[in-house]
């Protein structure tokens, strides 16, 4: 089993959801298919996408929605379909 | 003597950061004004909290919580014993309520009074404002508009294109050209529901759209009795609605239109005995040769610098001391006009992938220096541009006699300037500043985009 960690390639704020008043973008169990935005990040005012690199199952968000998150910080983690 | 009575502030808190937070500081010191920054956590370190001479720091990183947190603000106020507080742009800088309550605290706010931010920030009001005094607005809707039938029945009596607007929009948010009925029909419910999402407020409004605009705005000062006007700005060159490049003066303004354009800023800003530092924003229209006044920005701008460096007129500093209760001690006479400015903005931005942000640490700021040259920074070598807030590092102004002068002298300090290892909106700068086109003055607010599009960055850049 190959746990992948999605890590944030940028400074910025995370958002879970694309926005307020909408579910999460993934939720524990969820299928999540190669360059799926599973977060935004917000940079200077731009929203950004972050993208699961691999297809698999999302087992969850290592961050909470909002968060100020450094580059290379942990965002999620993906089962990934072997 | 009436003078003394600006003297009235003793401690001002500054409620911004970065560039204009330090250019208040700089005023205030001026004056003998003693400064409080509040800082949120990630600005601890910025260069506006070490020159002043208290920090406060008042929340979390995300503007939310801190810089737009109107009761950490107020907290911070009340505590450093303030007794004015400076909002500088952005923020709440036009929250009416906030000037309220900083007003209720027995502090003074650095900008008019509530009412009238209330009267002349939202675009409607204004709009309407404008009208009673005589100034000629872009056509459009006469009210806000929260009905879609009745979006669709004017713009038709108006002729396509037309914009739609958020009414409780601001800084080129909430905006969006339709072509033709269909797109209309599409595009008002998604725009009120982003303008309630975005804004609180659904309230749209409706302008003709006017190809090959320039958006040229005027400078007033007022006193609550006298207005003047420090003449105008040309800020046509823009990217995503957000200034990029301006100028003082509009060299495309016949000298007639230029005294017409200002004389109805100082009539709009008289019809609201205006106090403080404003801007009335207009659209030029080369082909019809007319002016619209579009909004009013009732604090300070960004590009406030090239309307110094013509009229040697400190802003900021006579922004204060009417704050502080002083009168004019200027009459328009008084104002007068000398040379061709240039500002451009440095963003952490990198042009060579779209704009792309690029936060991070200042190792490097070698900065031009010079007659005729300026530079407004927030930050300095060692400091970090943080990732939370807009992307603004700073500002080079130039000044020349004459706009080929000025075009010149930004040439040689835009190839002295350097900023790194993150990438800056440098050599954008420098692109422009070569463009034929730029620098034969044949612009609107479209012409930016349109040159990115074309490659006008890569294309300089490899020549």
């Amino acid at each position: 089993m190959t746990i992948l960690t999605v890590e944030s390639a940028l400074p910025g704020v995370i958002f879970l959801s694309p926005s307020p008043e909408v579910p999460v973008f993934k939720r524990p169990g969820d299928a999540v298919s190669a360059g799926e935005t599973i977060a935004l990040i917000e940079v200077m005012k731009s929203f950004l996408p972050v993208e699961a690199e691999r297809p698999g199952t999302f087992l969850g968000y290592e961050v909470e929605n909002e968060a100020g998150v450094e580059p290379g910080e942990a965002i999620c983690r993906i089962e990934v379909t072997p | 003597m009436s003078r003394d009575a600006g003297r009235g502030i003793g401690k001002l808190l500054i409620a911004n950061r970065g560039e204009i937070a330090v250019r208040i500081i700089r005023a205030a010191r001026g004056l003998g004004i003693r400064t409080v920054q509040v800082v949120s956590e990630a600005d601890r370190g910025m260069l506006a909290a070490r020159m002043a001479d208290e920090a406060i720091v008042i929340g979390p990183a995300q503007s939310a919580k801190s810089y737009l947190n109107v009761e950490a603000v107020l907290a911070a106020l009340r505590e450093s014993g303030a007794d004015a507080l400076h909002p500088g742009y952005g923020f709440l800088s036009e929250n009416a309520g906030f000037a309220r309550a900083v007003t209720a605290m027995g502090r003074t706010f650095v900008g008019p009074d509530a009412d009238t931010i209330e009267r002349m920030g939202d675009k409607v009001n204004a709009r309407a404002a404008a009208i009673a005094a005589g100034v000629p607005v872009v056509p459009g809707s006469a009210g806000r508009i929260d009905d879609p039938a009745e979006a669709l029945a004017l713009a038709a009596s108006m002729g396509f294109p037309v914009m739609i607007k958020a009414a409780a929009g601001g800084g080129g948010r909430g905006i969006r050209v339709v072509r033709d009925a269909a797109e209309l029909a599409a595009a008002v419910p998604q725009a009120m529901a982003e303008a309630k999402a975005a804004f609180g407020d659904g309230g749209l409004y409706l302008e003709a759209y006017i190809e090959n605009a320039r958006h040229i705005e005027v400078q007033i000062l007022g006193d609550g009795e006298t207005v003047l006007h420090l003449y105008e700005r040309e800020c046509s060159l823009q990217r995503r609605r957000q200034k990029v490049w301006e100028e003082a003066p509009a060299t495309a303004l016949p000298p007639e239109t230029r005294e017409a354009l200002c004389a109805s800023a100082v009539r709009l800003a008289q019809s609201v005995a205006y106090r403080g530092a404003g801007t009335m924003e207009y659209l030029w229209d080369p082909q019809r040769r007319e002016f619209f006044f579009i909004e009013m920005n009732t604090r300070i701008q960004v590009e406030h610098p090239v309307t110094e460096m013509i009229t040697g007129i400190d802003l900021m500093r006579e922004m204060i001391l009417i704050a502080g209760g002083a009168k004019l001690a200027l009459s328009q006479q008084d104002i007068r006009r000398d040379g061709h400015a240039i500002e451009v903005r440095i963003n952490a931005e990198d042009p060579a992938r779209n704009f792309f942000p690029s936060p991070g640490p200042v190792h490097e700021m070698c900065l031009p220096e010079g007659e005729g040259i300026r530079c407004d920074m927030g930050f300095d070598p060692g400091s970090t541009v943080p990732p939370y807030y807009d992307s603004l590092i700073g500002k080079l102004i130039v000044k020349g006699e004459t706009r080929p002068q000025a075009i010149l002298r930004l040439r040689e300090a835009l190839e002295a300037m350097r900023i790194g290892p993150l990438p800056t909106t440098l050599p954008l700068h420098r692109a422009l500043a070569h463009d034929p086109e730029l620098v034969g003055g044949e612009v609107s607010t479209q012409w930016l985009e349109a040159w990115l599009a074309r490659g006008g960055l890569t294309a300089d850049a490899a020549g």
